[in-house]
């Protein structure tokens, strides 16, 4: 249990920092890739919460593909690559105390509902399990997810096309 | 391990996200703080599923990971045609639709 809450700590400390450069760098390659950082720190969450198919797909989908697009979305949108003064809008300091507020609203609720309960992961969860219980229980939100994910597809080669 | 300290990662995320979609200009980066607040609601349902112990939580992680990937999808197209039309995706910019 202590090693597991040191590698937690760890984690979550460079997720923290690294969200933390997501939202306020400079520079906006230095922002996918801090962004790949807080996610490669979710999957190892993941695994230490014995969710190992989760993890992969994390990896697997989000750094392996979603940062990629982000980065073609940089490219293609041709920002430049190196400091941008202008990245932030005028509405920096309600937007800061937005986030705190919504913070410390999550906090005070979280702390009093599960002040000192302990969570303790139990043998890994297998993949098996989770696709049984995808392909028997959520079968129907796994197709309507499929047609989301094909609307999308072709929404976005028309909306991109060059007519 | 205490559940609040995942949960408590979780709503440092999102709050995270929530200021980035606020405050940013460029467009790219407002969909990367979404990004943000999807991997937040992730890590509770995770959680939540193994306090629970079930594998129900990861089945909805695998969902909106799924849906994060579509919406990512249509939203960098979205901003594609913006600096189409526009040479720009300064979102300050982008308010035809104000009143």
């Amino acid at each position: 249990m202590v090693a597991q809450n040191i590698f937690f700590g760890i984690t979550a400390f460079v997720m923290a920092v690294g969200a933390v450069r997501v939202v306020t760098t400079k520079n906006v390659v230095h922002g996918a890739l801090w962004l790949m950082v807080v996610l490669a720190g979710v999957a190892a969450n993941f695994v230490l919460l014995a969710s190992e198919f989760a993890a992969i797909v994390q990896v697997l989908v989000y750094i392996g593909a979603i940062v990629v697009l982000f980065l073609f979305g940089i490219m293609l949108t041709r920002a430049p690559i190196g400091r941008e003064a202008n990245l932030d809008n005028s509405q920096r300091i309600p937007s800061l105390l937005v986030g705190l507020l919504v913070f410390g609203l999550l906090a005070s609720v979280l702390a009093k509902q599960w002040g000192r309960v302990h969570v303790h992961p139990g043998p890994v969860q297998r993949t098996a399990d989770v696709a049984n219980s995808i392909f028997t229980q959520y079968v129907v939100p796994f197709e309507a997810v499929s047609v989301v994910l094909l609307a999308a597809l072709v929404g976005a080669v028309v909306i991109a096309r060059r007519d | 391990m205490l559940l609040n300290q995942f949960l408590f990662l979780g709503a440092f995320l999102f709050a995270a996200g929530v200021y980035g979609v606020l405050a940013r200009r460029n467009a790219v980066l407002v969909l990367m703080s979404i990004e943000l607040i999807l991997n937040a609601v992730n890590i509770n349902l995770v959680a939540f599923g193994a306090f629970r112990n079930t594998v129900v939580g990861q089945v909805f992680a695998l969902f909106v990971i799924a849906i994060a990937a579509a919406e990512v999808g249509v939203g960098l197209a979205i901003v594609l045609l913006i600096y189409r039309n526009r040479r720009s995706i300064d979102l300050s910019e982008v308010d035809v639709m104000r009143g």
